[in-house]
């Protein structure tokens, strides 16, 4: 009711929305209130509501659970008897608690927002432009957009990103199978089916950690189980024979261990050094001299304080609200429309839940003076409005990104995850280069052909390790 | 002033629209200014200082240099690190991080604050000035954003009134 009095009051002139389209809106949002994950420009799948989330491609999660669920499902099956009669109870006790943390951890680094970025809004994006020109030289664009600032008094390059239309915070990095830019990005992991970043690296930490104390365990128990048995019956063949269970459980806990031992191992010195992989693959600090505590400007140069640091410090909340309901278009004053969710909503209409970018404002413009067909008197002022606020964006940007996004379809089996557990990574993210190269392509505006090559290097922050 | 009515998470802006409804019947935005991230200390959340050219004309200097500095005051409260986030972090691991489904971090609570905080600098300082700050928690932490809003035709006299009283109230 309050809201019809002031549609009243409000000068319609003032605003591109008109009150009976407004209405129409009011109906809308009472049917069916939108929620902000259903327009997240990622590639991100949820469930629950916008509860949980995960990247669209889910990577060999399952079969990470599965593994896990299955081996010590055989080991509390098969061995667990015959330890608990031989040794004592408190065998699948300990195996238990592990089990349950090592699956809780799996599960929130999958389910957790790992520090997504939300991308700019259009005004941000039109500001952003706005300094790049007047600091560069205006006949043509600076092929790399970086900026360079000092932290810590060194010399740090934060990149434009072209796909969230913004320089990225510093550690942060873009990821092509998400499609998102991600604070502290570590790595976009497949066996945990998301990125591993921020908000969710002390959880993929617990995980790796407690799974390497799983797979120890069930392997010393699995060996001693056999051992003692074949006491028992005097045999090692008829040992095996009596419970095969147990050599499956070996095979598989052999072969994880090396691994998982290794990474485990990798991360912990990466939490002491206050690094993340991604740093550590390309090298950015461990060129400037001998240790990377001095190179580094992010670390307290305290193992201590570093790994508190990370794995204990406070916990950041997402960026990315995706319950937040949309805003109604009532609210939204004049042609702003600098809610990132508005020129989606517009642009979902077009099936591609694509960046905002200045075609998706300029359609959503289109489509709020289809409204305005309802009401004369709007529409002349407001058409003239929306170019009126959007001319800086429009000459600069073109409809790339819409481009970009049906061209993130093909990237797909290009950026194909690369096994986790190896340093060979290394060659994984050169490798990543090439392929990724292509996609540099996308986002720029097709105008700015000629900026890719100088894009490669910004490419580089997808280690698919 | 008439009392704000209280609108979703996300409705700060909306609520801060009816405000300036009240204010001016006929506002519409005319700038946007964005105070950009000081990254000179790390990654640790703090906003330039920097006074922006456009507000010149807008708001004193001190003000702003004050709102700016009080925000980076509450981000570095929150993302302190000490003892009792510490204790924190330790008491989630401890619990398989369930503790999290149930309370609500240190993060959480003093970005409470800070929505509170620039709720009340707009109503009492921004507002009055035909401007309006966006908690930069709705722009993914990376910019202060600050609308600049015009007077349209024959509001142009309240305006210098009202930016006079607000002043004066101040």
């Amino acid at each position: 009711m309050m809201k019809n009095c002031e549609y009243q009051q409000i000068d319609p002139r003032a605003l591109s929305v008109s009150p009976s389209s407004a209405q129409n809106h009011l109906e809308k949002k009472e049917q069916r209130p939108r929620r902000k994950w259903e327009v997240f420009p990622g590639k991100n799948r949820f469930f629950c509501d916008g509860r949980i989330m995960l990247a669209r491609q889910s990577g060999v999660l399952p079969l990470t659970l599965g593994l896990i669920v299955v081996t010590c499902g055989l080991f509390f099956a098969f061995d667990c008897p015959f330890l608990v009669e031989h040794l004592t109870i408190f065998i699948p006790v300990i195996g238990g608690m592990l089990f349950v943390f090592v699956v809780i951890s799996l599960l929130r680094t999958s389910f957790t927002d790992p520090g997504i970025l939300p991308r700019a809004t259009p005004d941000e994006a039109a500001d952003i432009e706005k300094q790049i020109d007047t600091s560069g030289s205006s006949t043509y664009r600076p092929p790399p957009r970086t900026k360079e600032i000092l932290i810590n008094q060194q010399v740090v390059k934060l990149k434009y990103c072209f796909t969230c239309k913004m320089f990225r915070p510093p550690r942060t990095s873009h990821c092509s199978l998400c499609d998102n830019c991600v604070e502290r990005f570590d790595h976009h992991c497949p066996w945990v089916g998301n990125c591993v970043g921020k908000r969710n690296y002390r959880f993929f930490y617990s995980f790796i950690i407690s799974l390497s104390f799983l797979t120890s365990f069930i392997f010393g128990c699995v060996i001693t189980h056999i051992t003692l048995r074949s006491q028992v019956v005097k045999s090692l063949v008829q040992a095996i024979q009596e419970s095969p269970a147990s050599v499956v459980e070996l095979v598989i806990c052999f072969f994880s261990i090396w691994s998982i031992l290794g990474l485990s191992g990798f991360h912990t010195y990466l939490v002491a050094s206050n690094l993340t992989t991604n740093e550590d693959i390309k090298g950015s600090w461990s060129s400037k001299r001998g240790a990377e505590e001095s190179g580094n400007p992010y670390s307290y140069n305290s193992i201590i304080t570093n790994c508190c640091v990370t794995l204990c410090g406070p916990m950041p909340p997402s960026l990315i609200d995706r319950r937040g309901f949309l805003p109604p278009d009532e609210a939204i004053p004049a042609a702003s429309a600098s809610e990132i969710e508005l020129p989606l909503f517009a642009a979902k209409n077009d099936t591609h839940m694509c960046t905002q970018s200045t075609k998706d404002v300029l359609e959503r413009m289109v489509n709020s003076s289809d409204f305005h067909g309802l009401c004369p008197p709007c529409t002349p002022k407001t058409t003239p409005l929306g170019p009126e606020v959007f001319s800086t964006p429009a000459p600069s940007s073109e409809p790339s990104p819409s481009t970009g996004c049906s061209q993130q379809h093909d990237r797909q089996p290009v950026a194909a995850p690369c096994p986790v557990f190896s340093r060979s990574s290394k060659r994984d993210s050169l490798h990543s280069i090439n392929p990724a190269f292509r996609l540099a392509s996308p986002s720029p505006s097709l105008s700015r052909a000629s900026l890719i090559l100088g894009d490669a290097p910004d490419i580089g922050f997808i280690p698919l390790s | 002033m008439q009392g704000l009515v209280p609108t979703a998470t996300d409705g700060n802006m909306a609520t801060e629209f009816h405000n300036l409804q009240e204010l001016r019947h006929s506002a519409s935005l005319a700038n946007k200014v964005f105070i950009q991230r000081d990254y000179s200390e790390g990654t640790t959340c703090k906003f330039q200082t920097k006074f922006p050219s456009e507000l010149e004309s807008r708001i004193e200097r001190t003000l702003f240099e004050d709102t700016v500095k009080t925000l980076n005051n509450y981000y570095a409260e929150a993302e302190k690190i000490g003892g009792q986030s510490y204790l924190e972090g330790c008491l989630a691991c401890a619990t398989a991080y369930l503790i999290f489904l149930c309370m609500e971090t240190r993060y959480e609570k003093v970005l409470k604050k800070i929505a509170k905080y620039i709720q009340e600098q707009n109503e009492k300082i921004y507002a009055p000035r035909g401007l309006l700050i966006t908690d930069p928690i709705e722009r993914g932490m990376r910019v202060i954003e600050i609308s600049i809003y015009e007077d349209r035709g024959s509001s142009g006299s309240s305006s210098g009134s009202s930016s006079v009283s607000g002043s004066t109230a101040r």
